[in-house]
Formats: structure tokens, sequence, C-alpha cells
């Protein structure tokens, strides 16, 4: 049992510290002096920076050579993040395009597909974004109602919403889940698509949160047109499909937690910044509960990264830790800002900022219900939910709940 | 990066799994608390048996040479079955003598058995209480460490002084601890049968935890050259292993409320199948593997990181603690009614929980501790 790299890991760390060493003067500055400050901008330098860090092998590390990456493992893909986080330098723009959008492609696309996209995808010449969420589906993704209707040429026509997009506001292609088949059960009438965001009828708006910030948009297709080729893994497949990509998220969370600023260390900080707060047997008691469970999920982080590195999947479970952090940063929050009082709620405030965003990312990747329910079957092997949508087809099960398909 | 059971200790937990099973520890433990005080079966010859006593003895003091880790994953099993095995006394205590040059010639019997030790625990200083502290005999407030007199030329101190609700100290042929030889922590053993000593068993609600008062008045006890950061480690290994020996207790009460959630049926439906107690079971679930993340830390720490085990093992006890009360309690309720009588072992699992969670400090004493040591951190950038 050790944290330590093996050589070859230790002779990777050198070599990425390296190329970080040398070209970390080329990245944007995005805090403190210097930093940019128009948004256009700092995205253009970001794509910049992430073209270059593709360059280097630093984005991309678990793709294959073929595609561009260089066919390394998750444990490559850590020290790589942390060698960027120690280099005190910006990371990939397009993690969720990197992480799970080319991965899908890779895993599902079409030859011609992957020519077209994935290099561009990997040097952040266009970025991607994943429609899959909407209104009325989301921990039950297979419930979307976005339409895609093919046409008598082999071309689609698309109409429908989605919602919680990351990026779309300047993304150049989304990864869409449609229904194209109302007639069968709703996990089987699903396809995935290719969606070019500058196509005409797709609106972007974005989503304004508690914080008043829009980290997210919505995105709207009205009559939208699509290529026969813009079909990813095949018409009726875009179930299995979007497991893939989201098989992929828990990848992609499992080994970048750590970095959403959730942590032991920092709420500390703020604790022992309080004199009077840092002898408070109270606080501390509180401070001691969240800290405990949070320290404990970088050790999980290590656990599915030694699963990982044998070659096996991280299951459902790592949602659990996903559960520990939201719900631990959420008291932290609120502990934190008991101690500084209502000066931790001006708009600039870290804490006022953390404590808007944790309500909504309690729901994020499938709200915490959800997860306990998958957890309860697929790791306890708990009787399912009784269902009432099994096997029935899309559209009765529409009309049931009193609305058109 | 590795932190997976090697072969050597996945054989290690199996072997111990399997020589707790030959016995039947839980209805031993139901007719200890009816009152038979012979009940509880004398499991310290299959300890012998399997090489535990000396798992942190090196082996050329005839001990197994292994970590901590190694003796958290026996208690893990110890606890899966409520298993009353003096480990949580002798192993802290073999820790400090191994680190004491001049305690060698004790290690050979303690390594085998032959001999037994149990740990007087003593709590470090921290922010909020400067002082090195003994569990109390009631009460919030922490109970002063015994002090030690004389110049120890011949290597020995005379100490007086009292340790309340000592694990394993009933039967303990050698008592290693810490006292203060003017004001400074120094390792202590001490001959249990030796004068002016004094070990009062004692038994609190659950009967598969041995405990004594141990007073000492004047007892003549060898001076131990272990640096004082072993004294502070053993604290923490003993931390470290409670929490170990929950989680296996967690575990069980664990696949016991979930094999009755599948098997029980309420309106027509398994009740695991409803939300309620799917959720409350996946919350056990979450603490668990929490706790266990946390032994891999702690297990890690002791060696890896020194400067951090104190944070680990209390982050692992904090866990562990809360993880076997609400294991404990969760399993009472998804039993219903019969979960709460003594036709089920539930209560026997909630017992231990119970005792478990006021004695080497309290689970909260570790929580404190977590916040301390981060703060500290945090002061010290």
């Amino acid at each position: 049992m050790d944290l330590d790299d093996t050589p070859e890991q230790a002779a990777y760390r050198v070599q990425v510290r390296s190329w970080l060493d040398e070209h970390k003067a080329e990245a944007p500055i995005l805090q403190g002096p210097g930093a940019i400050e128009d948004e256009d901008q700092i995205i253009a330098a970001r794509r910049a920076w992430q073209g270059k860090l593709a360059e280097g092998g630093l984005a991309g590390v678990t793709w294959p050579k073929e595609y561009g990456g260089q066919g390394l493992g998750p444990i490559e893909q850590v020290i790589c993040n942390q060698e960027i986080g120690r280099a005190k330098v910006p990371g990939i723009l397009d993690a969720i395009g990197v992480g799970m959008l080319g991965p899908t492609i890779i895993a599902h696309g079409a030859e011609e597909q992957k020519t077209r996209y994935l290099a561009a995808l990997l040097h952040g010449d266009e970025v991607w974004c994943q429609l899959f969420s909407e209104p009325a589906a989301g921990s039950d993704l297979a419930a979307v109602q976005t339409r895609a209707r093919q046409q008598d040429d082999g071309s689609w026509r698309l109409s429908g919403q989605k919602v919680w997009t990351t990026n779309a506001q300047f993304a150049s292609y989304g990864l869409l889940l449609a229904r194209t088949d109302a007639d069968v059960p709703k996990h089987k009438g699903l396809t995935m698509f290719v969606v070019p965001m500058d196509g005409d009828g797709v609106t972007v708006r974005g989503l304004r949160q508690i914080s008043g910030e829009a980290e997210f948009n919505e995105v709207f297709f009205d009559d939208v047109s699509l290529e026969e080729g813009a079909v990813v893994g095949g018409v009726g497949n875009g179930w299995g499909t979007a497991l893939t990509t989201l098989m992929f998220e828990r990848v992609t969370i499992g080994l970048g937690s750590e970095g959403m600023g959730y942590n032991s260390t920092r709420f500390a900080g703020a604790i022992a910044a309080d004199e009077h707060a840092r002898r408070d047997p109270e606080v501390r008691h509180q401070l001691g509960e969240i800290s405990s469970e949070l320290l404990a999920v970088r050790f999980t982080g290590y656990r599915t990264l030694t699963a990982l590195q044998k070659g096996q999947i991280p299951g459902p479970e790592a949602g659990l830790a996903k559960v520990t952090i939201v719900s631990g940063a959420i008291k932290a929050g609120d502990l934190i800002t008991d101690v500084i009082g209502p000066d931790a709620l001006s708009e600039d405030s870290e804490w006022a900022y953390m404590i808007s965003f944790l309500p909504g990312l309690k729901s994020a990747g499938g709200t915490e219900e959800i997860l306990r329910n998958t957890i309860g079957e697929r790791v306890l092997g708990l009787p399912p939910e009784p269902r009432l949508d099994k096997g029935i087809p899309f559209s009765e099960l529409r009309s049931k709940e009193g609305a058109p398909a | 990066m590795n932190l997976a059971l090697s072969d050597e200790q996945v054989f290690l937990r199996e072997a111990a799994r399997g020589a707790l099973s030959r016995f039947k520890t839980l209805e031993a433990a139901r007719e200890a608390l009816d009152g038979d005080k012979d009940a509880m079966p004398d499991l310290w010859p299959t300890a012998r048996d399997a090489g535990w006593p000396g798992l942190l003895i090196d082996e050329a003091h005839s001990g197994a040479g292994l970590d901590a880790f190694d003796a958290m994953l026996v208690l893990g099993e110890c606890g899966r079955v409520l298993a009353d095995i003096p480990l949580l006394g002798h192993l802290p205590a073999t820790a400090i003598l191994s680190d004491a040059p001049n305690a060698s010639e004790l290690l050979g019997d303690l390594a085998t058995g032959e001999r037994r030790a149990a740990y007087l625990p003593a709590q470090p200083p921290s922010e909020l209480d400067e002082r090195w502290s003994a569990d109390p005999a009631s009460g919030l407030a922490r109970a002063t460490l015994a002090t030690a007199t004389g110049g120890g030329e011949d290597g020995r101190v005379s100490v007086t002084g009292s340790f309340a609700f000592v694990p394993d100290a009933p039967g303990a042929d050698v008592l290693v601890g810490v006292a203060l030889l003017e004001g400074k922590p120094v390792g202590i053993a001490i001959d249990a049968d030796a004068a002016s000593v004094s070990v009062e068993a004692v038994s609190r609600y659950d009967s598969t935890r041995s405990l004594g008062h141990v007073s000492l008045d004047g007892a003549s006890a060898m001076l131990l050259d272990a640096p004082e950061e072993s004294l502070a480690a053993a604290w923490y290994l003993a931390q470290a292993l409670i929490a170990a020996e929950s989680l296996g207790s967690v575990e069980t009460a664990l696949d016991m409320s979930v094999a009755y959630a599948k098997e029980r049926f309420t309106f027509g439906r398994a009740i695991g199948s409803y939300q309620a107690v799917k959720h409350s079971l996946t919350e056990v679930l979450r603490q668990l593997e929490n706790g266990r993340s946390l032994l891999y830390y702690a297990g890690w720490a002791r060696n890896g990181a020194p400067g951090e085990f104190p944070l680990a093992a209390s982050a692992a006890r904090s866990v562990g603690g809360r993880a076997l009360d609400e294991a404990a309690r969760t399993m009472i309720s998804v039993h219903g009614g019969i979960g709460a009588t003594w036709e089920h072992d539930a209560p026997l699992y909630f017992r231990r929980a119970q005792l478990s969670r006021r004695l080497l400090g309290g689970t909260a004493q570790a929580t404190d501790r977590v916040a301390g040591e981060l703060i500290a951190q945090a002061s010290t950038g």
C-alpha cells in the first residue's frame, strides 16, 4: 500500500513538469494582476492554451494515439492534472468534450466522424457541449422529449429544448440525445446526434442561477436540419451511447473531485482565521465532522484510481463520494457563514458564491435521491422501486401523464 | 499509487474470518448479558495460533513484523462478530515497547502471546487542552495523567494515578503507557501483579468488551526509552484500531439489514424497494465506505506520513464511530419491532456502538482532534 509513483509514473511526471516549466509563461492569466477581463478574450486565450497543451501531450492523455492522444492510463491523467495544478496554470477549457464527448465518439462514432471532429475538439479549435438533460428529463434521462424526425432524403429535423448546458454559448458542436421513435418503450426510441451549434433554429440562452451568474444555458431547437451522417452509434441506440458518456462522466468526476475546491484544508483555513471560532468546541466539532468525511473522499479517490489502474471501471458507488462532497460543502458553507456573519454573504464573497452554487450541484449528474436508488440497487442489491414505465411505448406514457408525445 | 490489499493481506483477513467463525460469539454475548460470567469463549489461544499478538512486533523478536493496517484488518474481523479478543489493549502496548530499545527483552513473550499487555490510554495535548490526560471514571472533564517520581537511575520510577475504562486490562500481565515525570511524558511498563497496582474489572452495557479501572499507588515501573512521538502515536493507533473494529461491526449490521430488507414484504413489496428504507441503507454504506477510505489513510500515514497520523487516525475514529451508531440504529429500525428485542442480534451491535463511542477519549474527542489538526495546519501554512 503506497501513494507513490512507480518509476514509470515518476518519469512521466518529470516529463509533464518540464513541459510546463518550459511553456507556462505562455498560459493565459485568469486571476490576479494582469488577468484578462473580457469574457470573449478569456475563452479565446483558453482555447489557444488548450491547443498548446494538446501539442505537448497534456490534453487527451487517455485518448488513443491514433486520435491525437497519448494512449496512457487514468493514473497518468491524474499526474497530468496534478502537475497542471502545481504549475498554477489553467487546465483545458473543454473538459467535457475531452473527458466525455470525444471518448463517446471514439467508442461509437463512424470513421468519418472521428476524422472530422476529434482533432479539432482535442486542440480546442471546436468546443463541444453535452445536450442530454431537459426540463422534464434529468434523473430520468430516458424521458427526453426533444424529437428528431427523419426526412425522405435521409436528413433529420430536430425540435425541442435542452438545459444545464455548460459552454453552449461558445460551443461549435453538441452531442444530443433525441427521441426518434415514440412508439416503442422509452429507452429504445432514442438516437444520439452531432448538432452544429451555429445551425438555423438553434438558440442558446444563459440560465442565471442563485448567484446571479449564468454558468449554464438553455438551448432551444426549432426545426433544425441535421445531415443523415449526424447520427452517432446508430438509430435507436441512443441509450447505450448515452451510457458510455455517463460512464466517462463518472471517471472524470472521480479523477477530478479534489479540483472542485471543496476540501478540508480550505474550510479549516476559514475557521482558523477567526480567533474565537477556532477555539469554540461546537464550531470545532462541526468542522471535525465535515472534514473527516471530506478527507475520506480524497482516499476514496485514491481507491478509485487503484481500481482504474487495475483496469476496473468505477461503479455507481463513486456516486456516494459526490453525495459526501456536496453535503459536506453545504454544511461547511453554513458553518463558515455562521462564523463570519453577513459579510460572508457579500456579493463578491467566495462563500456567498459557494453557498449559492451548492443547492443546484446537489442535483447535478443525477439527484441525490436517484444516486441513492442506483447505489441501493446496484451495489447493495436491494429490489428496485416498482416502475410504471417498463415496456410501455413512450407515446402511451406521455398520454398517461396528460401530455402529447 | 496502490491502495489495494496485497495477497498476504487478503489471506490475513480471510484466515481471521475463518478462525473466528468457529466460535458462536454472538450467542455467547447474549448469554453473558444474561449473567453467565463464563459464557464468553477465551479467544486468546486462537489469537496466539494466528500470530495476532505479535502483529506489530518485528520478526527479530518473534513477531510478524506487520503494520497498523494489517492489525486493522484483524480488528475489523473481530468487530464483524463482536469477538472479545484483547488486541485493542495489547497492540498499542506492543507498539510503544517496540519503540523502546530497553524493553526489547519483553517483546518475545508478548509476540507469542505467552504474556499479554494492556495499553493505559493517554491522550496527547491539544490546542484546547495542553495537558496529557487520561479517560475519567465519570464526567466530561479529562483526568490528570499519572505522575512518575524517582530519578530513574536504576531504570525504574514510581507511578501514581488512575486510568479508567482501560480496554483489556483485566488479566493483562504488563501495563504499558505514559506518565508525567517532572511534567514530561515518559513511557512506563508495569507488572500487573506488582504491589500497589490494582486492576478492577468493570463491565458496562456491552458484554463483549473487557474493561478495567487501573489504580497505581506508587507502583514500580520500568522507565521506557521510547520517544515522545511514539507515546502519542500509541493513542492514535488505538483510535485507528477501534475505528477498524467499529467498521467491521458496521459491515455485519449492514449485511444483516440488507438481507432482511430483501426478504421482508409489506403491502406486496420487499421493504428494500421502498426509498425510505433503501436510502437509509445507502447512508450506512456511504459512512462505511468513508470509514474504509480513512482506514487506508491511517494505515498509510503511520509510516508513510507520521505527521498526518493524528489527523488520519482521528478522522477514521470519528467516521467509524458515527458509522457504527448509524448502522446499529438503522439495523433496529429496518427490522422493525423485532430488532429492538432480545430475539435479535441487533441489540448486541447497538450495545457495542454505545460503549465504543465513549471509550478511548470518545468519538467526540477524536472529532475535535480532526478540527484541531487541520486548524493547526492552516495556521502554519
